[in-house]
């Protein structure tokens, strides 16, 4: 299985790529332990940032960027995590999704993480980050992770420690691909229906159309 | 092969002096260039249909009309007429009419337009863009190979008993393009009717347009119009040259740099490296436009984008004088060295009145 991390933090290193990393090492793990080989590849979406801005200019994808963009949209499972910026997830991150195609990731299963300077932040996982992927018809795991600085030592009181939550999501992610994976085409073929069909379905009503052939089955 | 120019129509702020032309300075602009396409040797001459500012093309024929009584060779063309919002009857009479008055040099690209608010200041839906495409086409084909159309569709009032006038010039309709950025249907549409494909080939790495110019030559030849490779395709192209490739770079740099379209984005050697673009020597120029044959297969039309992003009309006319001499006669001697004898030559009136496309079954 192909794994596909992508860190959006902008330091280096930055605290986003040690969860991004902690999480993927606990997906390979879940993943391996259910009999699957894994291979992790790690985006730093800081190392496009221009091709990301200038892809938003033109309408394509520079070279480097367009090989990143098949690594998020051929992935079979994605971990996503953040910086919290302004109450939200990074505005970089959202350009990167707002240059990929908008159907390119539906069915993909994914785990949401962030990292912020207090806990306080940490709901921005539930009510900002996860309607886009929402929108985009991912499948999110339920256990979104958030790491405040204090997770890195003893953690809060009365929350697992983090290396739990980076657990349970993992295995709720091993859980999603093993159990009702559904195969993934983000490259549809180029393909009309014959003008003959074209012409008779502006007058057909909605349910008689002649369909065009269905490749792919996620919804 | 036919080689020509195509505008976009932009009014656009020129970057070195801050001066932007005014209307009527770029609609006189448009008369000048075409007439210098023709004065150096280039078959067609197209201007693109908008209807908002900045761009100034809102009535083509009428700009195009005029030019033909200024111009004895070249072709008329659009770039696109879009075929989504305009009435197709009204279509089918203005082209009709130009074709008289330019004794059959015209023909057209359609496409959809890019400009979302045009559908419903036209009193359309967006959402319809496809289907509109090929309902008014389907009935602009009627009204140019009819005499008589009785009709009824979805978009538009019925006719019942209805002769669109002028008929053709000498019963042969204008040659029709389309043209498409990545709508299939578009290219199925071309195909089903063994009209041509234009791929805009300006603003994406070439590879974008590869797919639909490869569907179009495999569906026109599904409908038995000949092989694939004798479909009719037209690109576009852009270049800005000077004779040493460096004084072209600067030159045109502050340009590029401004663009309204990819400008404040990508570096312009990035943007050569990327998408057709051509900065550099005569040779350059050249050496680029024939790797489209390479890369597309033999095809029948080029046409260069050359007046856009603020460049002045005095520019473009000694980019024009330039390409006149240094340019076109090696591409033309090039490319119809390349052709091979069953790839079909451009589509022009006086080949189509001899031999008449069969309308398809």
């Amino acid at each position: 299985m192909k794994i596909t991390v992508v860190s959006a933090g902008l330091g280096v290193p930055s605290s986003s790529r040690m969860l991004a990393d902690q999480l993927s090492h606990a997906v390979s793990e879940e993943l391996t332990a259910r009999g699957k080989s894994v291979a992790v590849s790690t985006v730093e979406v800081r190392d496009y940032a221009v091709d990301i801005a200038n892809n938003l200019v033109t309408g394509f994808a520079p070279p480097s960027l367009a090989s990143m963009l098949r690594e998020i949209t051929e992935a079979d499972a994605l971990v996503v995590v953040t910086p919290v910026f302004s109450g939200s997830y990074s505005g970089l991150l959202k350009s990167l999704f707002d240059v990929i195609d908008n159907t390119a990731l539906r069915g993909m299963p994914v785990i949401l993480g962030a990292t912020g300077g207090s806990a306080r932040h940490s709901l921005m996982l539930d009510h900002a980050m996860r309607p886009l992927f929402s929108y985009l018809r991912a499948r999110v795991v339920p256990t979104a992770v958030y790491a405040s600085p204090q997770d890195w030592g003893a953690g809060d009181d009365d929350e697992p420690v983090l290396n739990e939550r980076v657990r349970r999501a993992a295995r709720e992610l091993a859980e999603m691909t093993g159990t009702y994976s559904t195969p993934r085409s983000p490259e549809e073929p180029l393909a009309s229906l014959p003008f003959e069909d074209l012409l008779a379905n502006i007058t057909k009503p909605a349910g008689q159309r002649t369909q065009a052939p269905e490749h792919s089955s996620n919804r | 092969m036919e080689i020509g120019v195509f505008t976009v129509s932009d009014i656009t702020r020129n970057p070195l002096t801050g001066e932007i032309p005014t209307e009527n300075q770029r609609i006189k602009a448009a008369v000048a260039i075409a007439k210098k396409a023709e004065e150096i040797g280039m078959d067609v001459y197209a201007t693109g249909e908008h209807h908002n500012p900045p761009f100034y093309a809102s009535s083509p024929t009428t700009i195009l009309g005029y030019i033909a009584a200024q111009t004895e060779r070249i072709t008329l063309s659009t770039s696109t007429t879009l075929i989504t919002t305009n009435d197709p009857v009204k279509i089918a009479e203005d082209f009709a009419t130009l074709q008289h008055l330019a004794d059959g040099r015209v023909d057209l690209i359609l496409g959809r337009g890019n400009t979302g608010p045009v559908y419903p200041w036209f009193g359309k839906n967006q959402q319809d863009s496809v289907e509109l495409t090929i309902e008014n086409y389907h009935l602009l084909r009627q009204l140019w190979d009819n005499d008589v159309v009785n009709w009824e569709g979805k978009f538009r009032t019925p006719l019942r008993n209805f002769t669109s006038t002028p008929r053709p010039l000498d019963g042969v309709a204008p040659f029709v393009w389309h043209g498409a950025i990545r709508t299939p249907q578009i290219a199925e549409i071309a195909a089903y009717f063994g009209d041509g494909f234009f791929a805009n080939n300006i603003f994406w790495p070439k590879e974008h347009y590869q797919q639909l110019i490869g569907l179009y030559r495999e569906r026109y030849a599904h409908y038995g119009h000949g092989a694939a490779d004798q479909a009719i395709v037209g690109l576009g192209g852009q270049f800005f040259m000077a004779k040493k490739s460096q004084d072209a770079v600067n030159e045109f740099r502050p340009f590029f740099d401004n663009a309204p379209v990819y400008g404040h984005g990508p570096s312009m050697e990035d943007f050569m490296a990327q998408t057709p673009l051509t900065v550099g020597s005569p040779q350059e120029v050249i050496e680029k436009t024939l790797s489209f044959q390479e890369f597309f297969g033999d095809y029948q039309r080029q046409l260069f984008l050359i007046d856009h992003a603020g460049l002045p009309l005095k520019t473009v006319l000694n980019q024009l004088d330039l390409f006149g001499e240094l340019v076109l006669p090696e591409l033309r001697a090039e490319f119809a060295k390349r052709r091979p004898a069953h790839v079909p030559d451009r589509p022009v009136h006086t080949t189509r009145k001899a031999s008449p496309v069969p309308a398809p079954a």
